[in-house]
Parts: structure tokens; C-alpha cells; sequence
């Protein structure tokens, strides 16, 4: 009974992996996601080695020393084996050295934070999830989208990720690794579609109410031209993402469309990590001196202009710091519905907080 | 603030037909039991003898009481769950909105684990330890009512949240910030943070209690590495609660902190971290889960090599395998959260950690095998669970050594593959080894067997119904399906969620099998009395007693020089020897104290819940002046007089005679 019930669950299994599990994490279309498939196949070889002898000695040993089959050894007092012992020590032992290689070596292969090494020049996403949708920023291309993310097939794209919100995990399973979003704080995520392709995308860790409809489409396209036309077409948006457009948006909704945003106020992902940065953590300050005046400045920061007190850092920063990525600057943090405090700006330093 | 804080009857949910129906079938049966007790005239029984017992046997009875019944809430949670899945597909809504659907997961983890597995394992660990190590009672048997009491606390809030409020919308782990005020201002957060906090108190003294008991009262002559395997395991669980509870206990304390006092411990505003949160969580959530599955593994040991009429092949190995568990079940706890974005270094090294897990745990697997080797396996229903064990866990042992390889978790992280992974070891590894107990123990507890058909039938239904539901859960993992989600719109899923439904309904049926079961042996108790205290010819010193047995379990302290005591005084001819005199047996008294603390406290939990400033005191107040009397009562202890001891032993004795 079983052994015929696990043959079935074998076989199902086995079917499934035939059909290449349309859509899933056993059909990868990324790197990394096709990397990530042969660890799990090897490991999972690996660990039959142990596991199939002893699902079958359960079995056989039940059977054939059943208490009704009287014409086998019995020896009550047998207890101990020296050899026995040592073999049931040592296989696992072996068989967990050869896995723990496997994992050094992969974990560190797979590091989500680990750039991939491709001709073709990175393009750079910033991801954030709010309730109960996907913002993705391009700020290279300054457009912004909610719920459709599109990016060309053989390119790397680089996610740096937060969250307005509850923590969620930006996962497209056909392309491999998941990673957390989490408030206040950027994580980063490496990936690279291998062919073309619409896959989904999904938030994997739950974050309230409206977690199931957390859902986006990733376009790999076929080419990078496919991609500058996708990035023209949110450029004839009118519809801009600044702090006011992205305070409405920033409101729980369920199912939200795709919307598009033609241009996007600079530095606003920085400004939605920074948001929830307290004045007080200003550890990392010194040494920028610099940096003391314009968090004092933005207290009376509310009112202004987000892009043109970005654009003003910008230049200021630059004296200062020509050694700081421009992209990472200090700017005024939005405003959060429940509060209408000023908030505060953050050294970028500070901000990267590499979960350790 | 009104009188009665934030609870008004607003706080009744009316408009959910579901919750109605069952708080009115839960009024039925309660009703029924309460006219049964007083048509029998029961309640002085009920109260004297059972409610304020001190008896580790009686309590370990109430524990796995609770367990079952909070086995029908949790596993109703889980049919709700399977059927919402079923039907909330191709665009369809289901039955349950969000806002109830989201609960129903979140109380099913919290009532599986903390309310069904914790009571389960603690209820048999209560009935047995004392016995197996030859000791009239736990070393503070009162401690042990009381840490009793607080569990049931725990469940009666989590119970409570049914009918009034609501229960926590964030899943079992409650992680912030989610669980903060911000995202969930209603009491279903704090019903999870009383009921929790409460019964972990309870938790935390229980393992205080056991450690004490097996390090002081165990039989004369007993070293150490003779006491029986299964208390040695509940041994090292025992180390893990002391250690991990306080853990969670803290934990739980600075989520109070944020939702009460405006703290900023994990919040997303004011410099909070919910990363703080997840790894304390883990630090007490992953030695939880060897709590739980450590005694099941002795359970099995001891199983075993009763049916198998032989030694433990292995017993020195199985003592120090399972201590080593303990000791890296607590350094592991990150795999929960590998994609957290820790460096590659870190996930590596909790990685290959968590590895080393399957060493100890394999050289377990291997030492069952070699004690059936040359043994005489009786195919009994603790056998059978045994086996179904041994095959099922080794498949879900696999899966965790994937998910433990960083690489492969960043896909199946929090996927159906993930709860695929859990339901294999918890079910089939500690679920499976409590009902393997339950069967095992029960002529024990009560002096005669369970059915063995119905038992053999229910596990059968367990075993298919467990692969039918979990299986297809793995195969979603791998398809992309993530945990949590109240609908599916994914046509090619459809069909392994229509088959796990399937697989829960059989293990419903194996569910109902067991009450049935359990119906039909106290119906037919009289043909089934186990006369002799010995049914399955057992190695250690609890099948030397009657059955049930006596209340002071021991009439004289047994000596011991072996591993299997019991068997090595029938093989000597030393096994029931009747002294010449007996002495006067030294017994704590029943006391109404525990309950009346419990119930302060509890009045302080849902005082807490509902901001109720006045009730919060009465009841802190109530349980200290409780505490205080209970502190300077003398008059805790009696003493069985040899006499009557000497009838007592005489009735067992000439029981065992005739057997």
C-alpha cells in the first residue's frame, strides 16, 4: 500500500517534470532561475542516495522480521555494532561535506547580490511594493510603471528594492531568486531573462488584505529597441510620479490596473526609502560636513518643490561628494498619509541596510 | 475609554453565518456536556478530581484533551482553507473574503502548533516521564497544574477571538510591520500576543518543572544514560523550552511594547526594524520545531523496540544524536529567511548549519532500522504509525535539506513547496509519533485498549489522506504557487488543489476514524481491560505499574540497573515482588489554585485585548492574592498510609496473578 502510494506520488512528480511545470520554477527562462533548477536537481539526486535505501529497508525490514515469520535470527539483547554505528555516522557525513561544498560554492554563485557578469551594460530598476501593487522605477529613463515591469531579454537588470509598506518579496519565479522588500531599507536583486517572454510576477510573502492581487507581468522583449519603444510609450504619458501623484497612489487598492507615469520626479526612489528614516540616525554624518546644513534646511522642507530641492542637492552634493553615485543623494522624504510631519533627509550610506 | 474599553457588541460578528453557526454548535455541545455532568451528578468528580489535580497523569489526560479538541478548530481552519482554495478558482471569489480567510491562516498555524502539537506533546511527556524514571510525581506538581492552566488560558483567548473581535490577519509568524498598529489596528494581533505570551509562561514552567524532575527524582540506581530514550528526548525538549521560550516570551513583550506604549521596536516610522523581529522569532520558532519532534522521535525509539521485543539498537548514539539536534536547532533559525538579502556568506554558513541536521537525524533513522534487524516486529497501530513515519519523514527530511540549500530556497521560499516541507515533518514526524504514543500509552492512562481496527483504518486514512494533500502542495511549489493566497488564477494549478482537497478530506475521515475509535473502546471498555499494567510486554519501569496506574504510581521507589528496567526485573524475577511492608507514601493535594490564578490571568489577557483598565487589575490583583494564600498555605501534602497501600498493591498484584 506504501510503496504503490509512493510510486504514484513519484510518478506524478516525474510527469511533472516532463511537462517542464509550464510557468514555474522548473521551467527557468533566466539564468539564474536555470541555475537554480540543476542545484535542486543535483541536490535532490544526491540525497536519494540516502533516502531510497532507507524508505526500502523500512519496508523490507518490517516485513521480514514480522513477528509471524518465526524463522528468522531473532536477537533481543543485539544493541549495539560497532561497525554498524560508525557506517550510519559516516554516510550522512560524507554525503552532507559533498552537499555543504555544493552550498558554499552555489550560495555564493547565486548571491542575489552579486551584479551578473554580461556584455551588455546593466539597465536598473527600482522596485518598490506598496498595498497591494508593484511601482517600478526606471531612473535612468525617468518613467515609472505600476504592475508591468519590461526590461530586454540577454541584458541584466539590476532591481534595487524597498517597500511603502508591509515587508513583501519580489519574485518572478521563471527567472530565479526572490528577495524581500522591505521599509526603509534597499535590498537588490540581479537578474537576466534569457529568451523573450511574458512571465509572471508575484509578491511572495504576505502583506494583508489584498497580497493575492499583488501581481505583475515581466516583459523580457525581444530586443533593446523593443524596450526603448515600450520606455517611448510611457514617455507620452502625461501622467508624472512626484510626491503628490505618488502620495494618491501610495493608498491601498486591490487589483490595481498597470498604470504608467511619463516622467518621474529625481530621486524618488531614495525619497520613498527615506521616508521612514528618523532625524536622529545620523551616525554616518560625519565627515560630510556638508551634509548637517541640509538636514536642518529640511525641516521647513514640506512645501517646496520636490524635484527642484532634489535638483538643488544635486548640484550642492556634487562639491562635496563627486564620489557619491548622484542617484543616491540626500533628498526630502514624501510624506506619509497618516502624518503631515516634515521628514527628514538621510545619508545614503545609511540607507543600504544589508540584512546580516 | 468606556467602562468596558474598546469591546462593544459591534465586536460580535453577526454578519459572518459561518462563525454564528459554529459559536451556536459550540453552545449546543457545551450545553449537552454540562446537562451530562449534572445528570450524572459529575461536577464534584470533575472539579475535585480533575480540575485541581496535581496528578501528572491526570494533567497529561487534560493536556491531550485540549490538544484534541483544538485539533477539530485547527483542522476545521485547515478544510476551510482546502475548500476556499478549491473553489476560488478561475475568477470565482469563494466562500471567505480576505478579511476572513486571512484569519482562518493565521489561527490555523498558531492552533496546530502552540494549542494542538505543544498539548499533545506535553500531555505525554506528563503521563510518562515520571513513570519511566520511577518517580511518584513531577518535582512541583502544583507548578505543573499551573503551567496546565495557562496553556488552557492560551487557547480559551484564541478560542474566545471566534465569537468576539477578530483574530490576528498576519499569518502565524505575525511579522512586523505588519502586525504594528499601522497595518493592523484591530485586537486580532493582540489576541495572538496574550494567547501566545500566556501559554508560553505555561510552556516555559513546564520545562522548568521537567528538567528539575528528571534530574532529581529519578529511581535509585537510574544514571543518566539509563533513563528510558523517550525521556531523553523530552529531556533535550525540555532544555530547548527553557532556553527558546524566553525568547519568544521577549519577543512578544517588545510587539507589546509598539502596539501599546508607542514603542518603535519594529515599526516601519521612528528608526523601528522589523528584521529584529523575524530573527528572534526564528531564534525561538526554529527549536520549536525539535520541541515538537524530539519526544515523537523517542516515541518511536521506544515503540520500537517494544514491538520488535528487542533493545534499542544504539542507545548512546540516539542520546547524543538527539542532543546534537538540540544543540543546532539553535543555530539555524535563518534559514527561515534567506532571502532577507543577508551576504553570501552568512545564508552559506546557515546553509550547511542546517545540513549538519540531517547527520544526527539520518543516524536516528538507521538505529530504528537496526532495531527491527533480527527483531520480532509486532504489526501493531503504534508500529504502523512508526513505519508511516519512518517513510514519510525521510521524504520530508529531503525537502529540507533543499530548502536548506540557499540557492534552491530563493525559488521555493514561502512557496506551497515550503508548506509541503513542514506538513511532512510536523505531521509526519511529531503528529505521527504522538498518535503512535497515543496508542501506545493509552491502556495505560486509562486500563484498557483503544480498538484496533479503527485504529489501523484511521491511519491508513492519515497516511494515504497525508499524501494525497501534500504531495500536489510540492508540485504548486515548483509551479510558482506562493503560501497565503485566498484565490488562484492559474488554470494548470487547479487540478493539484482540487486533488489536495481531496487529501484533506481523507484525513478528515481518518479524524473522524479516531473519535470513533475512541468512542467505540470506552464503550467496550469492559471487554478490553488491560489487567495486567504490561500489554505490550514493555521495557521500562511506567509498564510495571497498573493500569491506570496507581496514583502515587509507585508503591515502593523501583531499583534500577538497566537501560530497559522493567524487562531486566521480569528476566531477574524481581517484577511484581510484593514487599513484606510497605511505607507511608508522602502526596501533594489537589488545588484549587492553579485554575483561579489561570483565570486571572486570563481576565488580565482579554482585559489586555480589549483596553479594559479595571479588569486587567482585578484579575492581576486576583491571581497574586491566589499566589499569595497558595504561598502560605501549609497544608499542600498527605500521606498514604501503608495499610492502604497494602490493599491497593494486593488488588494490582492479584490482577497480574489471574492476567
Amino acid at each position: 500500500m506504501l510503496i504503490r502510494k509512493l510510486s504514484k506520488a513519484a510518478s506524478a512528480a516525474l510527469v511533472l517534470m516532463l511537462a517542464g511545470c509550464d510557468g514555474g520554477v522548473l521551467d527557468p527562462k533566466g539564468q539564474i532561475g536555470i541555475d537554480e533548477k540543476h542545484l535542486i536537481v543535483v541536490a535532490t539526486l544526491l540525497m536519494l542516495i540516502v533516502v531510497i535505501p532507507v524508505i526500502f529497508m523500512t519496508l523490507y525490514f518490517a516485513w521480514k522480521y514480522r513477528d509471524s515469520r518465526d524463522q528468522e535470527i531473532y536477537a533481543p539483547k543485539w544493541a549495539h555494532s560497532t561497525a554498524i554505528e560508525t557506517v550510519v555516522w559516516i554516510v550522512p557525513i560524507v554525503i552532507v561535506i559533498i552537499l555543504g561544498v555544493i552550498t558554499w560554492r552555489s550560495t555564493h554563485d547565486l548571491d542575489p547580490y552579486k551584479p551578473l557578469v554580461h556584455e551588455a551594460k546593466p539597465i536598473t530598476v527600482e522596485v518598490v511594493s506598496m498595498d497591494w501593487k508593484w511601482l517600478f522605477i526606471y531612473p535612468e529613463q525617468g518613467v515609472a510603471s505600476v504592475n508591468e515591469l519590461a526590461f530586454p531579454a540577454n541584458v541584466p537588470v539590476n532591481f534595487k528594492i524597498t517597500s511603502d509598506t508591509a515587508m513583501n518579496s519580489f519574485f518572478i519565479p521563471q527567472l530565479g531568486s526572490q528577495i524581500y522588500s522591505m521599509a526603509g531599507m534597499t535590498t537588490k536583486l540581479h537578474l537576466i531573462a534569457n529568451e523573450p517572454g511574458t512571465f509572471d510576477g508575484i509578491s511572495a510573502n504576505y502583506s494583508g488584505a489584498g497580497f493575492a492581487g499583488m501581481k505583475f507581468k515581466a516583459i523580457a522583449t525581444q530586443t533593446p529597441a523593443d524596450f526603448d519603444a515600450w520606455i517611448a510609450k510611457l514617455k507620452q504619458q502625461k501622467h508624472r510620479l512626484d510626491s503628490v501623484s505618488y502620495a494618491a497612489l501610495a493608498k491601498p487598492s486591490e487589483y490595481n490596473p498597470v498604470e504608467y507615469f511619463g516622467s518621474v520626479s529625481k530621486g524618488m526612489f531614495d525619497q520613498i526609502v527615506m521616508q521612514y528614516m528618523h532625524m536622529d540616525s545620523h551616525q554616518d554624518m560625519k565627515g560630510h560636513e556638508g551634509m548637517d546644513m541640509h538636514a536642518g534646511m529640511e525641516h521647513t522642507g514640506t512645501e517646496h518643490d520636490m524635484a527642484h530641492m532634489a535638483g538643488e542637492h544635486a548640484m550642492e552634493n556634487t562639491q562635496n561628494m563627486a564620489d557619491m553615485d548622484s542617484s543616491t543623494h540626500s533628498a526630502p522624504s514624501l510624506t506619509k498619509d497618516s502624518s503631515t510631519e516634515p521628514l527628514s533627509l538621510e545619508h545614503s550610506s545609511t540607507q543600504k541596510v544589508e540584512a546580516e | 475609554m468606556s467602562f468596558l474599553g474598546k469591546l462593544s457588541l459591534d465586536a460580535i460578528p453577526y454578519h459572518e453565518p459561518i462563525i454564528m453557526v459554529t459559536l451556536a454548535v459550540v453552545a449546543i455541545a457545551g450545553l449537552f456536556i454540562a446537562a451530562l455532568i449534572t445528570k450524572y451528578k459529575k461536577w464534584s468528580v470533575l472539579w475535585n478530581d480533575w480540575l485541581t489535580s496535581v496528578d501528572h497523569k491526570r494533567l497529561g489526560i487534560m493536556y491531550i484533551i485540549l490538544a484534541m479538541v483544538m485539533l477539530i478548530r485547527g483542522f476545521s481552519d485547515a478544510i476551510m482553507m482546502r475548500t476556499q482554495q478549491a473553489l476560488a478558482t478561475n475568477g470565482a471569489a469563494g466562500y471567505l473574503p480576505p478579511e476572513h480567510y486571512d484569519q482562518i491562516f493565521t489561527a490555523h498555524g498558531v492552533i496546530m502548533i502552540i494549542f494542538m502539537a505543544m498539548p499533545f506533546m506535553i500531555g505525554l511527556m506528563n503521563l510518562v516521564v515520571p513513570l519511566q524514571i520511577g518517580a511518584r510525581d513531577v518535582a512541583f506538581p502544583f507548578l505543573n497544574n499551573l503551567s496546565f492552566w495557562l496553556t488552557a488560558s492560551g487557547a480559551v483567548l484564541i478560542n474566545i477571538s471566534l465569537g468576539l473581535g477578530e483574530f490576528a490577519k498576519t499569518g502565524w509568524v505575525a511579522y512586523p510591520p505588519l502586525s504594528e498598529l499601522a497595518y493592523s489596528p484591530g485586537v486580532g494581533v493582540d489576541y495572538y500576543i496574550w494567547a501566545l505570551q500566556i501559554s508560553g509562561i505555561g510552556t516555559t514552567l513546564t520545562g522548568v518543572n521537567f528538567i528539575a524532575t528528571v534530574l532529581k527524582m529519578r529511581a535509585p540506581g537510574m544514571k543518566l544514560m539509563q533513563m528510558p530514550i523517550f525521556t531523553w528526548t523530552c529531556t533535550w525538549a525540555n532544555i530547548l523550552i527553557v532556553a527558546s521560550f524566553p525568547i519568544l516570551t521577549a519577543v512578544l513583550g517588545l510587539l507589546t511594547l509598539d502596539r501599546y506604549m508607542d514603542f518603535h521596536f519594529f515599526t516601519n516610522e521612528g528608526g523601528g526594524n522589523a528584521m529584529m523581529y523575524i530573527n528572534l522569532f526564528w531564534a525561538w520558532g526554529h527549536p520549536e520545531v525539535y520541541i515538537l519532534v524530539l519526544p515523537a522521535f523517542g516515541i518511536f525509539s521506544e515503540v520500537i523496540s517494544t514491538f520488535t521485543s528487542k533493545r534499542l539498537f544504539g542507545y548512546t548514539s540516539m542520546v547524543w544524536a538527539s542532543g546534537v539536534i538540540s544543540v543546532l536547532g539553535f543555530i539555524v533559525w535563518l534559514h527561515h529567511f534567506f532571502t532577507m538579502g543577508s551576504s553570501a556568506n552568512v545564508n552559506a554558513f546557515f546553509g550547511v548549519m542546517t545540513m549538519v541536521i540531517a547527520v544526527p537525524t539520518g543516524v536516528k533513522l538507521f538505529n530504528w532500522l537496526f532495531t527491527i534487524y533480527r527483531g520480532r516486529l509486532r504489526i501493531t497501530v503504534p508500529v504502523l504509525w512508526t513505519l508511516g513515519f519512518m517513510v514519510t519523514f525521510t521524504i520530508g527530511g529531503m525537502t529540507g535539506v533543499l530548502l536548506a540549500l540557499p540557492g534552491a530556497d530563493y525559488v521555493l521560499h514561502n512557496s506551497l513547496f515550503l508548506i509541503a516541507h513542514f506538513h511532512n515533518t510536523i505531521i509526519g514526524g511529531a503528529v505521527f509519533g504522538y498518535l503512535a504514543g497515543f496508542a501506545f500509552w493509552f491502556p495505560k492512562a486509562t486500563g484498557f485498549h483503544l480498538n484496533e481496527r479503527l485504529g489501523k483504518a484511521s491511519f491508513w486514512c492519515w497516511q494515504i489522506g497525508f499524501y494525497v494533500a501534500f504531495m500536489p502542495l510540492y508540485v504548486l511549489g515548483f509551479m510558482g504557487m506562493t503560501r497565503r493566497i485566498n484565490h488562484i488564477d492559474n488554470p494548470a494549478w487547479n487540478i493539484w488543489i482540487y486533488l489536495a482537497a481531496v487529501g484533506a478530506a481523507i484525513i478528515l475521515v481518518g479524524i473522524i476514524l479516531q473519535f470513533v475509535q475512541l468512542y467505540v473502546s470506552i464503550r467496550d471498555r469492559d471487554q478490553n481491560r488491560d489487567t495486567t499494567g504490561d500489554p505490550w510486554n514493555g521495557h521500562t519501569l511506567e509498564w510495571s505499574t497498573a493500569s491506570p496506574p496507581q496514583f502515587y504510581n509507585f508503591a515502593t521507589l523501583p531499583q534500577v540497573a538497566d537501560i530497559d528496567a522493567f524487562t531486566d526485573a521480569k528476566e531477574k524475577g524481581t517484577a511484581y515482588q510484593r514487599p513484606k511492608h510497605y511505607q507511608a507514601i508522602h502526596m501533594p493535594k489537589n488545588t484549587p489554585s492553579g485554575i483561579l490564578m489561570a483565570l486571572g490571568i486570563t481576565a488580565v489577557g482579554f482585559a489586555a485585548i480589549w483596553h479594559i483598565l479595571w479588569l486587567a487589575i482585578v484579575g492581576l490583583v486576583g491571581a497574586f492574592i491566589v499566589f499569595l494564600f497558595r504561598a502560605y498555605n501549609n497544608d499542600v501534602d498527605y500521606y498514604v498510609q501503608p495499610d492502604e497501600v497494602a490493599r491497593i498493591e494486593d488488588a494490582h498484584l492479584n490482577h497480574v496473578v489471574r492476567g
